[in-house]
């Protein structure tokens, strides 16, 4: 089975600070990972490589640097690595990413599954999985919890907000993972050693995988950030005074307000 | 001179440390507070390929360089010197004889097992009259046949308790001294006249498995004698000590670089006197000497690894780097209780069980007494006799 | 001066005319009459456009509506879209216009007016057994076409699990802007769509604009946004749609919907925190937090200490040397709060303390505490919210 799994390099959120005197968010020094959904989503695919057998191509778009999660991914299992890296990508909104990211796919060649993590934690978005679907005219499920392989289709567990649904899929389809779906592993030692050793990573620019400029960057972007600020931070909060009745009575009153009672 | 790691060794070194940080220093409290030994650890470490880490490719084994292995050991002893050195046993003590000195015959039946962690080894060396004196080993090995049979026993063994496999030394010929020393391999299960004795209850490294072997009229195969030839036992087992050094150095320092990393968060936490922590001048020089010693001590392990992987003499080195992170493990751990006050001294916070566990590190593998003395004779151009 | 747009008809997807650049997919506003422009709109490759008139009018501009995508789900509408309906009203009075619902079912069932109770100007509904659950292919036809046929300025879907798997898919069909998990809108000075999301795991709010296509699409978080009072004394108009699908569309089969399952312990995934620290005194007191947890829908955490004494394991804990979280809601019963716990949850959104030690550094992150004796406040909490 040829799988072509897509991954992103994200600056780890978990380690990102604002700056106390200006408010702002500090960029550097804050440590750059494979996104987590996208790791489940290949550590998903060298499982199914491992059940019937076939390939896995790791795909990535950004700059020189996202060599790395590329480099650990081939290492966690990954037969090929293509990072497509070019200015006139910079600045993609989701849509344009989907573009670019879809352009990559044909330019790879065949495929019968397409794995995405659902979500990354930079742009916290979900929404490239999908788009990619369309511009590619595949089917999608989105929140896979479980995948089940057979002849020429798969079996998923999609996740819902209250149990989930069983759908069944003709290849090629597009899925996105998450985090349920398998146990976090670690690249071995002999996978580390063939990655630097014995496999490549591919650059592409836009060119060599032609697509349509008109359709990337941060012009043709239909979404543009006109602004961003960091939220408030937490200040002396308020102690609540009364009867265990009476503060019961104003925390439910708060939890109501705040619409945090819970389900649909 | 190049102080940087290769990619390669950085992507180890990546890799090694989140593994660390998940799935083992969440329970590295629990290993020591109730002596448990760290069998998840283990086992995962096993499936990476770690436990195989210094065995050849062709036996099933990662077959890394030195400076890896010493990265390897560096970010485990930082969370849990327990899990480190039940790891460190296996690899460097117990691969060693049968990597360096043993047939292909003992190579292809013993390496792959070790290097998958289906066998968990031990090296037996010490005895109660066979302490940094390792020749007075009293352990005997009488050729009967195809067979040696062995009396003796072994004290302060690590993974003793847990071995699959044990490479022990005994006497093959008391009257030949040091050249009368031979090593055998013994796989324990069912094995007849093979008994565990005391596990001891120690200071620190609570989690890893010290324990006593018994051998009674204790029959092993001929095929089992390490390397084919008698005699060769203490240039193995100087060969074990030597190389295995590296790693206990370095244990060293991963124990201080984790009492450390303790200290960077609390000052930034803690607040005395309308300050944090880290504004006083005090806590500033204690930290700016704790990173030093550690980055002091970390490079001698390094350069240590660098010369074995070199292939040129690393003995002297390897003194040093063992001392020295020994040393330094003391001292760091000492200070870092100190800056966290009374939380130190408290099991709540692991300060304390670092303290515990550097003791160790002065201790065994060679005591820091014996080092210096390997040390001076290097400097005044002799080897250990 | 002119406005054009690359028309279908020209081989390039990028012009150079005249030194003025232009590229497929934008509209170019006041463009000089050159020859280079001239003789392009001749041969057909740009398309002249005509300049909207600028609406002196105050009145309402028909046609164009601010749309809410009406997610139902076994006959009920999802409480979410109620929420958007009351937001929707607020942008659509700013942009002058009216709002809407798309509501696609099997049978209707009074939930048409039920849309407009809650704020529907209009109602465009889509009556067809195929429509009767969600699924992605047949949906994402649907509304394209529809989208395509009116002329809707903004459209807001509920950021649920069928949003967000909807949302982006139409996006990439019709070509237009979509911006994710919302929990600000409001209209600009310019008459655009300011929508307001977390990023970077929450520790930045980026505000997002889509200049130049229509519908301005987003993905709303639930439980954000107010509803209004249902109305049912609203007046509103329901459409019937004629549905264009047939099995073909459906590019999957759904072999089956299991509901109610619970999942295995997922701290990180949990919008809702209920924790139980030493203060409950021994493992029966998780009780009274299972209790708590379940009625709110929410994971249980645990400080260290109850996980060293074993009162629950360890797939629970909070803290340094367990799980950092930041849910919506965090609350904190019988935990002092030491630094390693605090470190773990303190970048929650709201939370609220429990601890009848007034000095408790856990109320130095609470945003509300309560000092008191955690046996007598939660058993009321939880009266209460039985109710």
């Amino acid at each position: 089975m040829n799988i072509i799994v897509c991954i992103k390099q994200v600056p780890d959120t978990n380690e990102v600070k604002i700056d106390p005197k200006t408010g702002t968010l500090i960029r550097e020094g804050v440590p750059t990972i494979m996104n987590h959904d996208d790791k489940h989503a290949l550590i998903e695919a060298v499982k199914i490589k491992n059940k019937v057998g076939g390939k896995i191509t790791v795909l990535s778009m950004g700059p020189p640097q996202a060599q790395e999660v590329l480099r650990e991914a081939l290492a966690l299992g990954a037969d090929d690595a293509v990072l497509i890296s070019d200015r006139a990508f910079a600045g993609s909104d989701t849509w344009a990413t989907s573009n670019a990211i879809g352009s990559a796919i044909k330019a790879i060649g065949d495929y019968d599954l397409l794995l995405f993590g659902r979500q990354a934690i930079d742009g916290d978005t979900a929404q490239v999985g999908p788009q990619t679907a369309e511009f590619l005219g595949v089917p999608q499920i989105t929140y896979a919890q479980k995948i089940e392989v057979e002849e020429g289709k798969i079996k998923v567990e999609r996740q819902m907000e209250d149990g989930y649904e069983v759908i069944e899929c003709k290849l090629p389809c597009l899925v996105t993972c998450i985090s349920e779906i398998n146990e976090i592993e670690y690249p071995s030692l002999r996978g580390i050693k063939q990655a630097h050793r014995e496999k490549e990573v591919n650059v592409m620019s836009a060119e060599d995988i032609k697509v349509d400029k008109s359709l990337i960057g941060l012009l043709n972007s239909p979404t543009s950030v006109h602004k961003s600020f960091t939220p408030s931070a937490k200040g002396q909060g308020q102690i609540l005074k009364g009867s265990a009745k009476e503060v019961a009575k104003k925390v439910v009153s708060l939890l109501k307000e705040k619409e945090l009672m819970g389900a649909f | 001179m190049n102080f940087d790691f290769t990619p390669e060794q950085l992507a180890i070194k990546k890799m090694i440390s989140e593994f660390a940080d998940s799935e083992v220093k969440p329970y590295a409290a629990e290993f020591d507070q109730e002596c448990k030994f760290p069998v998840e650890p283990i086992k995962k470490l096993s499936k990476l390929g770690v436990m195989g880490m210094s065995i050849p490719e062709k036996y099933g084994g990662a077959e890394l360089d030195n400076i890896s292995q010493t990265i390897i050991m560096d970010e485990l002893s930082r969370v849990c010197a327990s899990t480190s050195v039940t790891m460190g046993a296996h690899v460097s003590l117990c691969c060693f004889p049968l990597i360096n000195y043993g047939t292909e015959d003992q190579k292809k039946k013993f390496l792959p097992k070790l290097a998958s962690g289906e066998y968990l080894g031990a090296f037996a060396l010490t005895e109660p009259a066979a302490g940094s004196d390792a020749v007075n080993v009293q352990t005997t090995a009488i050729r009967d046949g195809d067979e040696y049979i062995i009396n003796g026993n072994k004290i302060f063994i690590t993974n003793g308790g847990k071995a699959d496999l044990v490479n022990f030394v005994a006497t093959t010929d008391k009257g030949k001294k040091h050249n009368g020393l031979s090593i055998f391999t013994i796989e324990t299960k069912d094995l007849k006249g093979f008994s565990l004795g005391k596990k001891e209850d120690k200071l620190g490294l609570r989690g890893s498995n010290t324990q006593e072997l018994i051998f009674q009229d204790m029959s092993v195969p001929k095929e089992n004698l390490v390397g084919g030839i008698e005699g060769k036992g203490f240039k193995i087992s100087m060969g074990v000590f030597n190389s295995g050094r590296i790693g206990i150095g370095v244990q060293g320092v991963g124990i201080a670089q984790g009492a450390f990393d303790e200290c960077i968060k609390y000052v930034q936490e803690r607040e005395q006197f309308g300050r944090k922590l880290h504004k006083f001048q005090a806590i500033q020089f204690m930290l700016s000497e704790m990173a030093t010693k550690i980055d002091a001590a970390r490079l001698l392990c390094l350069r240590a690894a660098d010369l074995k992987d070199k292939g040129r003499n690393y003995i002297k080195a390897a003194a040093m780097a063992k001392y020295y992170g020994s040393d330094v493990a003391m001292e760091v751990t000492r200070q870092a209780i100190q800056i966290h006050g009374g939380y130190g001294y408290m099991k709540d916070y692991p300060l304390e069980r670092f303290y515990r566990d550097a003791k160790i590190t002065e201790i065994y593998e060679g005591t820091t007494e014996v080092q210096k003395l390997v040390v001076a004779m290097a400097l005044m151009g002799k080897t250990i006799g | 001066m002119v406005k054009v747009k690359i028309s279908i008809n020209c081989p390039e997807s990028q012009l150079n005319l005249g030194g003025i650049v232009l590229m497929r997919g934008n509209d170019f506003e006041d463009v000089p009459d050159m020859p280079e422009i001239k003789q392009a709109i001749d041969n057909g490759y740009l398309e002249v456009l005509k300049e909207e008139k600028k609406d002196e009018v105050k009145g309402v501009k028909e046609g164009e509506e601010v749309v809410v995508f009406a997610e139902q789900r076994d006959g009920k509408i999802s409480r979410v879209v109620f929420e958007l309906l009351g937001k929707a009203q607020e942008l659509a009075a700013k942009l002058n216009v009216k709002t809407a619902a798309i509501l696609f079912t099997d049978k209707d069932n009074g939930l048409s007016k039920e849309l407009i109770a809650y704020g529907a100007d209009k109602v465009y509904l889509f009556e067809n057994d195929l429509l009767k659950n969600y699924q992605t292919d047949l949906y994402t036809k649907v509304i394209s076409e529809h989208l395509n046929n009116i002329n809707a300025q903004v459209v807001i879907y509920g950021a649920t699990h069928i949003g967000r798997d909807i949302g982006p898919r139409v996006a990439q069909r019709i070509t237009t802007g979509l911006t994710a998990d919302c929990t600000g809108l409001d209209i600009t000075e310019e008459g655009l769509l300011l929508q307001t999301r977390p990023a970077f795991g929450g520790n930045l709010m980026a505000q997002i604009l889509c200049k130049k296509h229509k519908p301005q699409m987003s993905t709303a978080r639930p439980g954000v946004f107010k509803m209004l009072e249902k109305d049912e004394s609203r007046v509103g108009e329901i459409v019937n749609v004629d549905v264009n699908v047939s099995e073909a569309d459906q590019k999957v089969k759904i072999l089956d919907i299991i509901k109610g399952v619970k999942k295995k312990v997922n701290l990180d995934g949990a919008e809702i925190i209920v924790s139980g620290g030493r203060g409950l005194g021994k493992q029966e007191g998780f009780k009274l937090i299972e209790e708590l947890a379940s009625l709110l829908g929410a994971e249980i955490g645990a400080s260290r200490a109850t996980v060293d004494s074993g009162w629950i394991d360890k797939d629970h804990q909070v803290g340094q040397t367990g799980k950092t979280v930041r849910p919506k809601l965090y609350i904190a019963i019988g935990i002092s709060g030491a630094i390693q716990h605090k470190a773990g949850m303190q970048d929650s959104d709201l939370i609220i303390a429990i601890n009848k030690d007034a000095s408790a550094p856990i109320f130095e992150v609470a945003d509300y505490g309560i000092v008191g004796d955690l046996f007598k406040v939660v058993p009321e909490l939880i009266e209460q919210l039985k109710q």
